[in-house]
């Protein structure tokens, strides 16, 4: 049932338009074109950090080091996980539109004639009864939370992408050294999070807990979060340079990809910064059709997303290798 | 590209493995491994399989056939359409293209009104995945010929086509045929173990329930030029009853029959409501986009069953039902006993389940090699009975009781189909296509 809804691929130009300003680092709203949708968006000042846990950390398992110093440059990322409302406009959105509303001369960058792929419709309720007003998003394949940001691009002209492992674990971290970010006692974590022994099963309304040093909400536990990465088992092994310059493992196969930040569904261990997990062809095993999905999971209510926005938007190039294809899964 | 898909490589990431590890009994690796859960056993003999209906869920169950039983073979398809068994047979190369398992020569290529019969002919086992409204002719033929049979829910569109289905399977059990339907609820864990709980009496009975389907709908495929009136309607099928059968019955079946299923019986009668609000184009043919209907169960339990296709509405596709002594919920890989006290009873934890589609192929080939019999008919025929009885009531406004649905001599599918000839609705001059009407469309002849 999960027909394809084929949508043209056309070419797509993007540019860095002439006079492109540059905004200020400070936080802001976006809003989303025809929409009373807005997200919200925190500068993060880039640095330098420790990445991955140190060896007796409570919980920690193998692939999370060792741990080496890693360098990320500044962006803004979201305050909360993307929400049904601002995941369904997308979702609902037609191909037509799309091309008419593209003429963005505001922003960073401008997508002439574009190339963003829509989802087909799900033929079961995605959310699984867990609510929709003000719930995250979830079940969306990586490569659907990839079209997301780039529809989002298109839509407001502001380069827009997954985070990598890097900058989410630097984000999630805020700062500090400890296992969570508020620090090492996992007793603390009720404060904070929404994971197995205080969800009740299920999901929460975004930001109904404390965030963390930077002002970002539930970065650990609700849904965890796509990156953009290729999950590595021996990721800290292949990071090159000390320290390690922006690193980034473009995913070259469907499974596994990098999700972070644990989920409700999770002990408060699996919520630790460092903690890090690979997807699965599981997440999609109730899909009765072959080939599966581009666009949906139908076993993966615990996985969302966030957005981030890099203050410098790459050059062109670069950005064609952000929108990673569609890859049959069969 | 196959490799890196295999659910035998990703069915468990290198971490939960870890962490199983010291869990490792059979369980574990039958439920996350199903590849490796069909090892050839009992008989050495290749099984060969023969697919009739191409598309993405025929596809889908192939692979399922071939994934449960390492003998199981792929030896002959047959599709309406040229095009949806190339793009089939592409898709399972990818994933079975050098393996035995895949051995379909040009000549075991058919297509056509009749490709189910040549198709049919080469198998020991046949799995029927065409729109349901051809499900009652090929599983007679499958069952004629001393097949084993998978077949996808619904199990007909229409009456008539009910009691075909209901002869053939009676037919099946005398030949001890392996039959499995593919309301796979049946087959997966948390409805079994709920199932199991409300049987053993753990929460009283049923008194009341709510089951609901409601989704934005499907998809729609443009007419396109040179089609004659049957290509587009084959293509476009969902729209047209006589192939689809309207949602009610195409996906909304499964939660009907669980409510058949937690209660142990079958409707006495049903009445209720809908229409075509929003989804009204001539594309939509003649299917209604919402359906309300109240069945009363002999024991006196009242089901609402609600089904809607409707864009930007509430999505909801789960089952509620209230007993004597407390609640049942269930839905996705949710299954949750509470008693009214509040007491959480059962709650089903899904970790490593075996994905219900795969259960229901590992079940069946199971059961054929150990010489065991499996028959679903009669249990999901009744169940494709009270879907359409639900139908009969949302279109006609009337009550209407299990018999007269049993005894509704109104048949929707023809007995003779070509291309050439004309489908049993047909547009007006306006490319309209005939809806039902509450109060005037008489169902049941």
């Amino acid at each position: 049932m999960f027909e394809a809804r084929y949508v043209t691929l056309f070419f797509f130009l993007m540019f860095l338009s002439g006079n492109a300003f540059c905004q200020d680092f400070t936080p802001y709203e976006e809003q989303i074109p025809n929409s009373e949708q807005s997200i919200q968006m925190v500068p993060i000042e880039g640095g330098t950090f420790l990445m991955g846990s140190p060896k007796g950390e409570e919980g920690r398992d193998p692939d999370e080091g060792p741990q080496k110093k890693v360098k990320v440059d500044s962006f803004w990322m979201g305050k909360y996980e993307i929400t049904w409302q601002q995941y369904d406009l997308f979702v609902k959105e037609k191909i037509q539109n799309v091309r008419n509303k593209v003429s963005s001369a505001e922003g960073e960058v401008e997508i002439e004639a574009d190339a963003v792929s829509l989802p087909t419709p799900p033929y079961i309720d995605m959310s699984f009864g867990m609510g929709r007003e003000g719930f995250p998003a979830i079940n969306m394949t990586n490569y659907a939370a990839i079209m997301y940001a780039k529809w989002l691009t298109a839509q407001t002209g502001n380069f827009y992408r997954l985070p990598t492992e890097a900058e989410w674990e630097y984000a999630c971290r805020a700062g500090n050294n400890t296992a969570y970010s508020f620090g090492d006692n996992p007793e603390a974590i009720g404060t904070y999070a929404w994971h197995k022994g205080n969800s009740e099963r299920k999901y929460h309304q975004i930001g109904s807990k404390e965030p963390n040093g930077w002002g970002l909400y539930d970065m650990q536990g609700n849904v965890a979060e796509w990156t953009m990465d290729q999950y590595k088992e021996d990721y800290f092994e292949l990071l090159e340079g000390s320290p390690a310059d922006n690193p980034w493992f473009k995913p070259e196969t469907l499974y596994p990809r990098s999700v972070r930040g644990g989920s409700w569904k999770d002990d408060p261990e699996e919520l630790r910064c460092a903690e890090r997990e690979g997807s699965e062809a599981r997440w999609k095993q109730r899909d009765p059709q072959l080939p599966r999905s581009l666009w949906w999971l139908t076993d993966a209510p615990h996985v969302g997303f966030r957005l981030i926005r890099p203050e410098n938007p790459p050059s062109e190039e670069e950005m064609e290798k952000y929108w990673i294809e569609a890859m049959e899964d069969i | 590209m196959a490799q890196q898909n295999d659910d035998t490589k990703n069915g468990m990431s290198r971490k939960d493995f870890v962490r199983n590890a010291s869990l490792a009994a059979g369980g574990v690796f039958l439920s996350t491994f199903p590849a490796m859960g069909g090892q050839r056993n009992k008989s050495n003999e290749m099984l060969k399989i023969a697919l009739i209906g191409c598309g993405g869920r025929g596809t889908g169950a192939a692979n399922q056939a071939l994934t449960a039983d390492s003998g199981n073979q792929l030896v002959a398809m047959a599709d309406a359409f040229r095009d949806r068994l190339d793009d089939c047979y592409e898709t399972l190369s990818k994933r079975y293209g050098d393996t035995e398992q895949l051995n379909v020569p040009e000549d075991h290529k058919f297509t056509g009104f009749d490709a189910y019969k040549k198709a049919i002919q080469l198998a020991d086992v046949v799995i029927l995945a065409t729109p349901p409204g051809f499900r009652p002719v090929h599983f007679e033929e499958a069952v004629n010929a001393d097949k084993h049979v998978f077949m996808e829910k619904p199990l007909a569109t229409d009456v008539p086509g009910i009691h075909k289905i209901l002869e053939a399977g009676k037919l099946a059990e005398q030949k001890n045929l392996n039959v499995v339907v593919g309301l796979q609820r049946h087959y997966q864990n948390s409805y079994r173990e709920v199932s199991k709980r409300v049987h053993g009496g753990e929460i009283g009975s049923i008194v009341g329930g709510q089951v609901y389907w409601n989704s934005d709908g499907v998809w729609v495929r443009p007419r396109e030029d040179g089609q004659t009136e049957m290509e587009y309607q084959m293509r476009n099928w969902y729209y047209f009853n006589w192939l689809c059968g309207d949602h009610i019955l195409e996906q909304h079946i499964h939660n009907i029959d669980v409510a058949n299923w937690m209660i142990g019986e079958y409707p006495a009668s049903a009445q209720g409501m809908g229409g075509r609000e929003v989804r009204n184009g001539k594309e939509h043919g003649q299917i209604f986009d919402h359906h309300f209907v109240e069945f009363t169960y002999p024991s006196g339990a009242v089901i609402a069953s609600q089904c809607r296709h409707q864009e930007g509405t509430m999505n909801r596709v789960s089952e509620f039902f209230q007993t004597t002594e407390g609640t049942i919920d269930t839905a996705g890989d949710r299954g949750i006993i509470t008693s009214w006290d509040g007491e959480t009873l059962y709650d089903h934890n899904a970790d490593g389940d075996i994905n219900p589609y795969q259960q229901e192929h590992n079940e069946l080939f199971a059961a054929i090699r150990n010489g065991e019999v499996i028959n679903d008919t009669e249990r999901s025929a009744k169940s494709t009975l009270t879907a359409i009885m639900g139908r009969m009531a949302t279109y006609s406004g009337d009550v209407i009781s299990w018999e007269d649905a049993m005894n509704g001599s109104k048949k929707l599918v023809p007995d003779a189909l070509s291309w050439d000839s004309e489908p049993p609705v047909t547009p007006d001059e306006n490319g309209n296509y005939p809806v039902p009407v509450p109060g005037v469309t008489d169902v049941l002849t």
